[in-house]
């Protein structure tokens, strides 16, 4: 199916408790390398037909103005995948 | 003097607001969230709960009800608009009001009488303070750090924005102690206290005077009034 995939992280300086909580479980479990954990959101957009570029002009636009807040995230990335 | 609450799903404090305006004198307009009519109200009041169940992030999807981008029109046209909570927080997404609403810094929802300074005493809804006045109201919210960019924060001290401050203690970790701001006109304001919690005897925050007395989020209600009066 096709869709658009747009991917958020919380910005760099913000407390990520979520991410900080499950490093703290991994490393109980053993995976003493891994320094840090951030968790983001990835939001599907599905499509019933072939997407555009108008399409994905329009997701960019949406994934800044409403998926994302650009006060406490990021907008990583806004992908087609067919 | 018609004052509106729009009630979005999720919605838990519209009634408590419908009462605090009918206490100050108002008549409360109950608005839906998908309607775009707004009854020709004189102000609207956007109350707390967790409107869409905070889902995406909270406020964002109430942002963008039919409801609230006449609001948005209004508001730039001068109609007087109360945030309360997660009002507050949909103000914010709609850009009425800058910066954003984060997880508490201790990350755990705090309900507690809260003491604000009003720094703002001229705005729709604080008029009927004395600038700097000390008072108490409920508040209660697991999302209420406020935080924004430092060219923000500058401005909205340089320009006498910050509506409210917390006073004695910061209870969700809000930048620069800010608990409500207003938008440069003085139409628009939000907080995250709930002024609609303590408007009757009784059933207020406890004062020295008396238990459950405080009675000072009325005024809230009050001022619009009469600055709608007045114009």
């Amino acid at each position: 199916m096709p869709k658009i995939i747009v991917e958020i992280m919380p910005k760099q300086d913000l407390l990520d408790p979520q991410g900080k909580a499950v490093a703290n479980a991994l490393h109980r479990a053993g995976n003493k390398e891994i320094s840090a954990v951030r968790i983001g959101k990835r939001i599907e957009l599905h499509f019933d037909r072939e997407i555009t570029e108008a399409d994905l002009d329009e997701a960019k636009a949406q994934a800044a103005n409403f998926l994302s807040n650009d006060v406490i995230e990021d907008v990583v990335a806004v992908t087609k995948e067919d | 003097m018609k004052i509106g609450v729009i009630t979005f799903p999720g919605t838990l404090d519209d009634r408590d607001a419908q009462r605090a305006i009918r206490l100050a004198g108002g008549t409360p307009v109950p608005l839906w969230h998908a309607d775009q009519d707004l009854k020709k109200v004189d102000a609207v009041v956007l109350p707390g709960g967790f409107s869409y169940g905070d889902y995406l992030r909270c406020g964002a999807i109430a942002a963008q009800a039919p409801a609230t981008k006449e609001v948005i029109k209004l508001a730039g046209q001068g109609l007087p608009v109360l945030g309360i909570c997660n009002g507050f927080q949909v103000l914010v997404e709609s850009h009425l009001l800058p910066g954003g609403l984060i997880r508490n810094e201790h990350q755990h929802f705090v309900c507690r009488d809260q003491k604000l300074r009003v720094e703002n005493n001229t705005t729709a809804w604080t008029n009927l303070f004395e600038k700097d006045e000390e008072i108490l109201i409920p508040l209660k919210n697991g999302e209420g750090g406020y935080i924004a960019e430092p060219e923000t924060l500058k401005m909205l001290e340089g320009e006498n924005r910050i509506a409210f401050r917390y006073l004695e203690t910061n209870p969700n970790g809000s930048m620069n102690d800010i608990a409500g701001l207003t938008n440069e006109r003085g139409n628009v304001v939000g907080l995250m206290p709930h002024p609609e919690h303590a408007v009757e005897p009784g059933f207020g925050p406890d004062t020295p005077v008396a238990m459950r007395s405080g009675v000072d989020g009325l005024r809230f209600f009050a001022s619009v009034l009469q600055q709608v009066v007045n114009a």
